[in-house]
């Protein structure tokens, strides 16, 4: 699945961040050599990778070196299959390998391909099963011993599917076809400014990054000590991207809004308020995945667990030097000491003078659009940011839960400076396409959230009190003047 | 004004969205001289409009008042003149993220229809990126094209009036996604196949009905497509209400003096003092959209 990128780099490098796939299951890392990756239950290097295209497809050999996939065109055998199941009996005595003998060929190290083709040759009942059940068969065995892997590119597709799969509990149940939505009516593309507040791991914010290619800012804002962008990382943006990026803290927008002299003189005490809430965040954060963990459920318990370890040192070597503090602390410790304080001080002034620069950004109120999708209670957020927009700019709100939104909404309402707001969710339906046998998946996702969106317009100054009526019920005095006029 | 970069002011010659309020609103061309009529009077370009903020209130003759929208393809969608059936924004959502749309893209389109998929592709690919859209029906091609230069996108799309089924789309190995929203999909696969790069790319078809994804499946398959991925995405929307339920009497002695009929149903106002419970919620509508149609998603590997 090589993707289509108008950049010339098809060829995976040492150091990319791409993306594993075997069968529906996906996985983000970072191509090292000599680094053992854990996937789907095995351990693989990724060293053979380099150099290929993307969308290649490997399987395992031993010691989990990966080998470009030789597509052997499956043998021709001779079809022979029954019309239906009526001479079928579950005696449980049909496969006449024992699982011992599997497990001798898999210990030869025979081709998952043989093995498939043994199971099928020693089954009794295969001749007698139908057409469409040989097929069934065929495919089950193949997902389980012809184990291929295929590497590829990340894309805001591949990445919201990853973490709607795994992790959804680190992305608020965000589903990837709401992400979708959000995008488009935000009316994300490049050369806008754009105002994202997001707890979604960093999803959200390289999602709107994809869509800018590069162009235009945004701004992003962030509670406690610094931003969570470990699913930024994942994209593999260029360095340039960066450069557009900003983070502004949620906890000095109060001295922003009140004014500038207030904000500028803020700004000492304010920075040691967050040394002390980036504690605190980070173990609330601790709190979380350990939440997630346990929503996740056993079986890949253990795999979460180690992509959590893949996501710090991406926030370690992350552009931004606001990734875990304390992780950075840790890692730092055989530094010299004076050394540390300069690289400290140093990382100290490039925040100040970023975060200044968001500053900037923010107080010419003329930001194109704003995404929100937290934790958080939206109306709040959404009340105040939406101060930062100009007039006739798409918003939208994510939350899990349809309940703040109908409050957001009400709100919004007698605030007024809004039009067209609609409350929505969508529904993914998955089908089976196959010659005689189409139907809809058997399982549908249910939850993937509800969205809040809308367009700003200017506020009336004029006539402050005639607003606050129009506000509360839209069509209303709309009404109430054409009865007028006809009066 | 343009489809795919934001302006501040009004000026000669944009596109704009008028809107009335609730879900009413309509497009208009600003010309200098020009007036629009609306049930709330009339509006004069040059005065009302010319110069002022996207987003302004602006008043009209009668005393009634509108906002002018900026027209962003979303608002497009809703306002523009149908000379087909047109894709609606939760379905262009997903086509745009499961083709993996970005700045740069290249992209294929047949047909262009009314050209409301066609403008988000724009709005997305922009500023570096490229749209060939392939029309059969040579007014809807022309009206097409006349759109583009209207909203000042023009750079960056190319309209051809021929078949896709018998002619392609007019390149070959540029695109890195193709999307196809005709009758006969499964015709145009092989074209589709010759206008991705080299390097592979992705395939999206719209088809409303079965049988027609059936076709085109097996087609994908035959020219080695693979991840082919069937799927349907639906809004719900929500009203938001303050509903409120009466509590039933079950004749308890307190102040039911005068008020003999009050589980009446015909009476709902006698009850909002005393025997109502006020609440918010968000209602479905009565009737909803079912069904658009079937999105099938595929990918060409590296040829």
């Amino acid at each position: 699945m090589a993707d289509s990128g108008a950049a010339g780099g098809q060829l995976i490098s040492e150091g990319d961040y791409v993306v594993l796939k075997r069968e529906d299951v996906f996985k983000a890392v970072q191509v090292q050599r000599r680094k053992k990756v854990i996937f789907e239950k095995q351990w693989i290097f990724l060293d053979n990778v380099i150099g290929k295209h993307y969308g290649t497809v490997f399987e395992i050999t031993g010691g989990g070196n990966l080998q470009t996939k030789s597509n052997v065109v499956a043998s021709a055998e001779p079809k022979e299959a029954g019309a239906d199941n009526r001479n079928i009996v579950d005696d449980g005595k049909s496969q006449k390998l024992t699982r011992e003998d599997i497990e001798a060929l898999k210990e030869k190290g025979i081709k998952g391909q043989e093995i498939v083709q043994q199971l099928i040759e020693n089954s009794a009942t295969f001749r007698d099963k139908t057409e469409f059940a040989q097929e069934k068969y065929r495919n089950k065995k193949k997902k389980k011993y012809e184990a291929s892997i295929t590497i590829l590119k990340p894309s805001t597709r591949i990445l919201a599917i990853m973490y709607y799969a795994r992790e959804p509990g680190k992305i608020c149940q965000l589903r990837y076809d709401t992400l979708a939505q959000m995008l488009t009516l935000g009316n994300i593309h490049a050369g806008s400014k754009v105002l994202v507040m997001e707890t979604c791991a960093g999803l959200v914010l390289g999602s709107v990054m994809e869509r800018m290619g590069g162009y235009g800012s945004v701004v992003q804002m962030y509670s406690g000590g610094g931003p969570v962008r470990a699913a930024t990382d994942c994209f593999g943006f260029p360095k340039s991207f960066y450069e557009t990026l900003y983070e502004f803290p949620l906890i000095k927008l109060d001295a922003l809004i009140s004014g500038t002299g207030h904000y500028s003189c803020q700004v000492i005490p304010a920075e040691e308020n967050a040394e002390k809430t980036d504690e605190e965040s980070s173990r609330s954060d601790c709190e979380k995945q350990e939440a997630s963990r346990d929503v996740v459920g056993d079986c890949i318990a253990e795999e979460s667990e180690e992509s959590m370890e893949t996501s710090r040192p991406e926030n370690e070597e992350g552009l931004k030097s606001c990734g875990n503090v304390s992780a950075n602390h840790k890692g730092s410790r055989n530094l010299d000491k004076e050394q540390f304080a300069i690289e400290k001080k140093r990382k100290q002034d490039e925040r100040r003078k970023r975060e200044s620069e968001a500053a900037k950004l923010l107080q010419d109120r003329n930001a194109d659009g704003l995404i929100i999708a937290s934790r958080f209670h939206p109306t709040p957020l959404l009340l105040t940011l939406l101060e930062f927009l100009s007039p006739s700019r798409p918003f939208v709100v994510y939350c899990q839960y349809k309940e703040p939104l109908l409050e957001c909404y009400t709100k919004l309402r007698e605030k007024g400076g809004v039009i067209n707001l609609k409350l929505s969710e969508t529904w993914l339906r998955h089908y089976q396409v196959l010659p005689d046998r189409s139907h809809p998946k058997l399982v549908m996702s249910s939850g993937g959230g509800y969205i809040l969106h809308g367009i700003t317009v200017a506020r009336d100054t004029t006539k402050a009190n005639k607003s606050s009526p129009e506000g509360t019920e839209e069509p209303a005095p709309k009404k109430l003047k054409v009865a007028e006029d006809t009066s | 004004m343009s489809f795919a970069e934001y302006k501040e002011l009004i000026q000669d010659g944009d596109t704009a969205i008028v809107f009335l309020g609730h879900e009413s609103m309509f497009p208009v061309t600003i010309q200098q001289g020009g007036q629009t009529q609306t049930k709330y009077g009339v509006i004069r370009h040059s005065t009302d409009l010319i110069g002022k903020c996207y987003g302004s209130k602006v008043t009209c003759s009668k005393g009634g008042w509108v906002y002018i929208l900026y027209p962003t393809p979303e608002l497009w969608t809703m306002n523009l003149p149908h000379r087909t059936q047109i894709l609606y924004s939760t379905d262009i959502s997903m086509i745009t993220m499961m083709l993996e749309l970005k700045p740069g893209s290249v992209v294929c389109e047949s047909g262009t229809g009314s050209g409301s998929l066609s403008h988000a592709i724009i709005r997305t690919v922009a500023p570096t990126g490229h749209l060939y859209t392939v029309e059969f029906h040579q007014q809807r091609a022309e009206k097409a094209m006349e759109e583009f230069k209207q909203h000042k996108v023009d750079h960056l799309v190319t309209v051809r009036n021929q078949d896709v089924c018998k002619n392609g789309f007019g390149v070959s190995h540029v695109a890195d996604a193709v999307f196809l929203d005709i009758p006969s999909p499964w015709e145009a696969i092989g074209h589709a196949k010759d206008a991705l790069k080299t390097e592979g790319g992705r395939l999206c078809s719209f088809s409303p009905c079965i049988e027609q994804v059936q076709r085109t499946c097996l087609a994908l398959n035959e020219h080695g497509f693979a991840e082919i991925n069937t799927l349907e995405i639906l809004l719900r929307t929500y009203d938001v209400r303050t509903v409120s339920l009466q509590i039933p009497n079950f004749g308890k002695a307190v102040e039911e003096k005068e008020n003999p009929e009050s589980g009446d149903a015909s009476k709902p106002l006698s009850g909002s003092q005393q025997g109502c419970a006020l609440l918010k919620s968000g209602i479905s509508p009565r009737e909803t959209v079912g069904h658009t149609g079937y999105l099938t998603f595929a990918h060409q590997e590296f040829i």
